[in-house]
């Protein structure tokens, strides 16, 4: 397992773009909101949560293709799926290592663009800490939708398309907490019910994405 | 003699063949009676006036836009766990049905709530869980009509609708957690005191059947195609090697 994980975080990073590719992806959405929305720093810091979230899950959606594809056609996957190890922790490890590569780095990326939209001081702690908590579940939802589409020629728009509503109770729940650590409300409940969700999708979706991998491979 | 037997294409065939006509026939039946006498022999609400009458499209548009999702949902079970063809079928043709009557209960309700609310959409819990009920629709046939393989697209679409119905309902539940609710509750149950008053029930309750085996009626029509189609394809093929 570790192996696997060490050799997708290598290809991760040794194939050109892949790492920084979802962070500069971040990084320029963020920076196009206030060119859309105007200056105007009270909107700004009111949006700043919802923005920060939405880009952070496109920026998670970008990469996911990578997750199979490759895998796919050099025939790698089948020796996966031949090998001692389940299917099921290949998935886990997979999401693992996309988490690894997008979802960490946004994480710390996102104080700083959170500063370029006058992000309420109170909220950096709760966009932080629910960034932590959500990308891990998107990663893993976002494995499965991989997953479902490895088999297709051009998958990478019907992939957005199948992946996206599943990112909707994330969302919520992450630019929710963010809001009300913004507005100096208690956050607890938004972050245990992300804290759910993602360890919900760690514990299903596993078997739903080597499912759906076994039939891809038939 | 089991009820699975009638899930062989050739038997299903047979049965549906006499059955479609009267599931089709009752469904106009039913319709026409229960819109007739909601439109035009039920009294104006005192404060809606004649909006109040869209209920007869909306109510079981909406009832039809969720059960045909969980139709789909024990499809793709028995397809996953039988692997009888007709099952996968009838849930890939369940799926254009289902957004269909989930455009139409988003529609009227926006149609209606112009006048009510003063606002055709509003964020609240309801319509946004409609909302993304019908993507979830849309994503379920695009992945349909993506894979090539009949087999391999009714197993990656089932385990679709599975894992998309633990999501939506999530969805549902976040939703309303987001947002404070603009639509009324529930007015029609069976274990309520306070309900909508008789008159305006009677007429809903046929149209709500009408709704049910008009969506019936589709679906067979829909998976005869379906099976009608996968037996050309099975001709050409022959034809083909022959």
């Amino acid at each position: 397992m570790k192996a696997l994980l060490l050799r997708d975080l290598r290809l991760a990073i040794r194939a050109g773009g892949g790492f920084g590719l979802g962070l500069a992806f971040f990084l320029i959405v963020v920076v196009l909101v206030p060119f859309g929305v105007g200056p105007n720093a009270d909107l700004l810091s009111i949006i700043a949560p919802g923005i920060l979230w939405v880009a952070a899950l496109l920026a998670a959606l970008l990469s996911l293709d990578r997750i199979f594809a490759l895998d796919f056609e050099d025939g790698s996957l089948g020796l996966l799926a031949t090998s001692p190890l389940p299917l099921e922790s290949v998935s886990v490890i997979k999401a693992l290592a996309h988490w690894i590569t997008t979802g960490l780095p946004l994480c710390f990326a996102a104080p700083v663009l959170g500063f370029l939209l006058h992000l309420s001081p109170d909220a950096y702690a709760y966009l932080i800490l629910s960034l932590l908590i959500g990308t891990p579940g998107l990663s893993m939802i976002g494995t499965f939708g991989a997953a479902l589409t490895v088999g297709l020629r051009r998958g990478g728009l019907l992939l957005s398309l199948l992946v996206l509503p599943l990112y909707v109770p994330t969302l919520i729940m992450g630019a929710d907490a963010v809001r009300r650590g913004a507005d100096g409300m208690a956050a607890t409940t938004p972050l245990m019910l992300l804290g759910v969700i993602t360890l919900g999708s760690i514990a299903v979706l596993p078997f739903a994405t080597a499912a759906a991998l076994r039939v891809n491979l038939r | 003699m089991s009820l699975w037997e009638y899930a062989n294409p050739k038997k299903f065939m047979d049965w549906t063949a006499p059955v479609l006509p009267w599931v089709a026939g009752s469904a106009a039946l039913c319709l026409s009676v229960g819109l007739i006498w909601g439109f035009f022999f039920t009294p104006d609400d005192f404060r809606q006036g004649s909006t109040v009458k869209i209920i007869y499209l909306h109510v079981p548009a909406a009832l039809m836009a969720i059960n045909a999702w969980l139709m789909m949902l024990v499809a793709s079970l028995i397809w996953l766990v039988r692997r009888h063809h007709v099952s996968a079928l009838a849930a890939k043709a369940a799926a254009p049905v289902g957004i269909t009557m989930t455009l139409i209960a988003l529609a009227t309700g926006a149609l209606w709530g112009s006048p009510i609310w003063g606002t055709y959409w509003e964020w609240d819990p309801r319509l946004t869980s409609f909302l993304i009920l019908f993507l979830f629709y849309l994503g379920y046939m695009a992945l349909w009509s993506a894979i090539e393989d009949p087999d391999t697209a009714a197993d990656l679409t089932s385990i679709l609708c599975l894992v998309g119905s633990i999501f939506a309902i999530l969805s549902r539940y976040a939703a309303q957690f987001w947002s404070q609710g603009l639509h009324q509750g529930a007015s029609l149950s069976l274990d309520k005191e306070k309900n909508v008053s008789d008159v305006f029930w009677q007429p809903l309750v046929i149209t709500m059947i009408g709704f049910g085996l008009l969506f019936l009626a589709l679906v067979l029509l829909r998976t005869r195609t379906e099976i009608r189609m996968r037996r050309i394809k099975a001709l050409h093929a022959r034809a083909r090697r022959a």
